[in-house]
Parts: C-alpha cells; sequence; structure tokens
C-alpha cells in the first residue's frame, strides 16, 4: 500500500505541457530519486505533490486523502509534507528557533514552550542546536539548508520533499545536508529527492526516476539506473552526468 | 547684521509671540500625530485589501490612491473645506485638515507597502504554505513583517512630507505654527514670528527624521 500515490497528473503552463500524465507510488520509508534534463518537469512534479502547483488533471493521494478533492483542508495536509526549497527560504527576520517553531505555534497551536521543545529536538537532529538563536544572514548556506529542513521536519510530516536541497551550495557544504538526508533515511523517512547528487543517489536511494519531457521514462534501482539504462535519452542524460 | 537681528530675531516680539506660536506647536503636534495614525494605518490595510488580488476593489484603489497621489493636497483641502458647505455638509477646519491628510498620507503609503509586499520574494510565500499556513496567516506572520521592514525609510520620508503639510491649515483657519505665525506677523509687521515657526518645524520635525534613521538601522537585518 503507497503511501503517496500518483496517478495520471498533469500540468500546463499556459500552452506548454510540462507534465504530460506522471504515474508514481511511493512505498513507505521509500526514498525516490528523480533526475532528468532541466525542464523535464522533475520540480513541478514536486511542487505539485504538496499543491505549490495547481495540477491540471490527476489524482494525488497522502496516505489514503485524496489532496485534490474539494472537501480535503489542503494547509491540513501540507504540515504532513515537508518541503525543503533549493533557496532555503528561511524567514530573515526570525532566529532559526523562530523559524523552526513558528508553525507549530500558529498553525499547529502549540503553546511557545512546548513548540520550543519540538524545536530545539528537530534542531538537535540537524546538528544544530546551538545555533538556536542566529539569524539566517549569521549560517552558512549548509547551516540554512539544514535549519529549513529541520523546520519540516518539526512538523513530523509522513513524506519530505527535496527540491535541489544541495544545488545553491558551494561544494564543502554539500555533505552536511547530505549526512542530514541520510540520518533521515535511516530514521525511516519517505522521501521524494530532486537533485544531482549522484553518489547519493547511488547509497541512500530505494528508486531512481529518469523524467524527460514531463513523463517518466525509465526508472528502477539505482544500480541498474546509473549502469545500464536502457532508455536511449536515460542513456544520454546519465553518461554527461558521469562525465 | 543688526538690521537682519531686527528683522529675523528682534527680542520683543520674541518673548510676545512665544505663547502663541507655542500654541500653534500643539495644534501641529496633535494634528501631526493624528494624522501618521490613521494615514499609516489606512494606508497599509488598503496594502493589505489589495494583496487579496480582488480586481473590482483593486481597480478603486488604484483608482482613487493615484487620484490623492496626483492632487496637490492644498486643493483637495480648499475643495473640501469651501465646497463640501454647499452641500450641506459642514466640516471643522481641524477635522477637514485630518481627514484631507489622512487620505493624501494613506494613498502614498499604500503604494509603498504595497511595492514592500510584492518585494517579499515569492519563496517566503511558498515556504510559509508548505508548512500549513494559508494566505492571511502568511501574509500576517511572514510576508507583512518584513514588508513594513523594508519600508521604514521611504515611509519615513513620505510621513515626514505629509505631516509638513498641516501648514495647510492656514489657509482654513486651523490654528497650527504657521497660521499663528503669519497673523503675528502681519500685526506685527516683522518677519520675527515666521522665523519663530520655522525654528518650531526644524525643532518638530529633526527628531522625527532622526527617529527614522534609528528604526532604519534597528529593523534592519543582515541578508542571505
Amino acid at each position: 500500500m503507497p503511501i503517496l500515490s500518483i496517478r495520471g497528473l498533469r500540468k500546463s503552463f499556459g500552452h506548454t505541457e510540462v507534465l504530460r500524465g506522471i504515474h508514481l507510488a511511493v512505498a513507505p520509508q521509500e526514498l525516490v530519486f528523480i533526475i532528468g534534463p532541466s525542464g523535464s518537469g522533475k520540480s513541478t512534479l514536486l511542487r505539485c505533490c504538496n499543491r505549490l502547483e495547481e495540477p491540471t488533471a490527476g489524482v494525488i493521494t497522502l496516505d489514503g486523502v485524496d489532496l485534490m478533492a474539494r472537501s480535503t483542508d489542503i494547509n491540513a495536509m501540507r504540515r504532513k509534507i515537508g518541503m525543503v526549497f533549493q533557496s532555503f527560504n528561511l524567514y530573515p527576520h526570525m532566529t532559526a528557533l523562530g523559524n523552526v517553531t513558528l508553525a507549530l505555534r500558529k498553525v499547529v497551536g502549540k503553546s511557545r514552550r512546548d513548540a520550543d521543545a519540538a524545536g530545539m529536538a528537530a534542531l538537535e537532529r540537524v546538528g544544530l542546536s546551538a545555533k538556536a538563536k542566529s539569524y539566517p544572514g549569521e549560517l552558512s548556506g549548509g547551516q540554512q539548508q539544514r535549519v529549513a529542513i529541520a523546520r519540516a521536519l518539526a512538523l513530523e510530516p509522513t513524506v519530505m520533499l527535496f527540491d535541489e536541497p544541495t544545488s545553491a551550495l558551494d561544494p564543502e557544504l554539500v555533505g552536511s545536508v547530505l549526512a542530514v538526508m541520510r540520518e533521515l533515511k535511516s530514521a525511516g523517512m519517505t522521501m521524494l529527492v530532486v537533485s544531482h547528487e549522484m553518489r547519493f543517489a547511488r547509497d541512500a536511494a530505494d528508486r531512481v526516476i529518469f523524467m524527460d519531457h514531463g513523463l517518466i521514462v525509465e526508472e528502477g534501482a539505482p544500480a541498474q539506473i546509473f549502469g545500464a539504462p536502457r532508455e536511449p535519452r536515460a542513456k544520454a542524460f546519465i553518461a554527461e552526468l558521469t562525465r | 547684521m543688526n538690521a537682519f537681528l531686527e528683522t529675523f530675531f528682534k527680542p520683543n516680539l520674541i518673548a510676545q509671540y512665544l505663547p502663541s506660536i507655542l500654541k500653534g506647536v500643539f495644534v501641529t503636534i496633535e494634528i501631526a500625530l493624528a494624522v501618521v495614525i490613521s494615514g499609516l494605518l489606512l494606508g497599509l490595510v488598503l496594502a493589505v485589501i489589495r494583496s487579496f488580488h480582488i480586481k473590482l476593489i483593486n481597480v478603486f484603489i488604484i483608482v482613487i490612491v493615484d487620484m490623492l497621489r496626483a492632487l496637490p493636497p492644498l486643493v483637495i483641502v480648499l475643495i473640501v473645506y469651501f465646497g463640501l458647505p454647499n452641500v450641506g455638509v459642514n466640516i471643522p477646519s481641524f477635522a477637514v485638515l485630518w481627514l484631507v491628510l489622512t487620505l493624501v498620507l494613506a494613498a502614498f503609503a499604500e503604494e509603498i507597502f504595497w511595492a514592500g509586499i510584492l518585494s517579499v520574494p515569492k519563496g517566503q510565500w511558498e515556504a510559509a504554505r508548505s508548512t500549513g499556513f494559508g494566505f492571511v496567516g502568511t501574509l500576517g506572520y511572514i510576508v507583512l513583517p518584513q514588508a513594513v521592514r523594508l519600508t521604514v525609510p521611504p515611509i519615513t520620508n513620505r510621513t515626514v512630507a505629509i505631516t509638513k503639510n498641516t501648514a495647510l491649515g492656514m489657509v482654513i483657519g486651523v490654528p497650527e505654527i504657521l497660521n499663528q505665525a503669519t497673523s503675528a506677523q502681519s500685526f506685527s509687521g516683522n518677519a520675527t514670528p515666521l522665523m519663530m515657526g520655522a525654528i518650531a518645524y526644524v525643532l518638530l520635525f529633526i527628531p522625527v527624521v532622526a527617529l527614522g534613521r534609528f528604526l532604519e538601522t534597528r529593523f534592519a537585518w543582515r541578508r542571505s
């Protein structure tokens, strides 16, 4: 029984169809890694999963709840779908702890004390409890991204979406973010990751999906996709990446 | 040198008219404070309403705001004060001045706050929405606090510029600084009261400008 199920997902921007019928079922605790050339629709797919992007057609269910249904409270469901962005998107006017606890206090309705405790636990998990009082501007990119992960994590999501989480980082800072993601994976978090970190995909992904022109062209175990891709387009893309 | 002092700083006139200038100072402070509070609040409310993107309402806001920004405040003051009584609406001069300046400040403030709201990156909205905030929560907790900080310098400038227009009260008989100064000037036939008025304005508005500068640094945060 998949925890996240996507069927017939389509998304158009004006006359351009970016997603042309995506089917994807993600099992609990699975890490699905999404690759593909730029413009293939990877990020749009991720952003449709919590309806930051409104799908044009299709069905998305999380834990059996239809995300597209009118009766579904999408704001409540978004709490169960943690999202990590390429550009971190931390709130610059709040401390790290403030960033992590804001939704706990104002959306979930926890007291400041409970929220701070949960927030500190989340920061601890990403190794940044010492930076709780720092503002985003005082943190390195890697630290900011880990705070962003803690912000999503604090809401105890069912699944987490990572949209190129390390693409905006200097190379020496990538490792700390990937380490946190590995820890999440080993703790059993269900994850959808759009990224170019092939090494990470090899060791941590359960399944790799190759997308092109709004469709899933090929999918399989990391070893198979990276070692012996069948589709010519996947072959060309992976040859280019591992060059 | 002596003629200069006689014209602008005649001691006995300073003593004679100091009380009425001071009275004017208090009237100016009263109107200015009332205008700043109501004008900024109304401007913020209008900017928030505009962010809901309801087309008809927004067209209405934009038209009114542009008109208020295009018209010289003096013209509006005169039309309201001398025109409205002809249709049976009598508003006291103090209230006319407050109302007009409030509307003008609100118009400019709305544009500035709106620009501030627009300048908050889209990613901030997305991050907030992805943690379960609705539109109003996102606006209130994440976007407005940033937008307002960004707009402190232009808002301060505009606020000072508009509140200085309290001097327009002179033409409709509001007993503010300039009104006191000009009537004293015509009684005494000497420019000393006008100079006293000018000094009063400087003493009044320098702290406001300084406060603006303080807020600017106080609310700045290091950009990532």
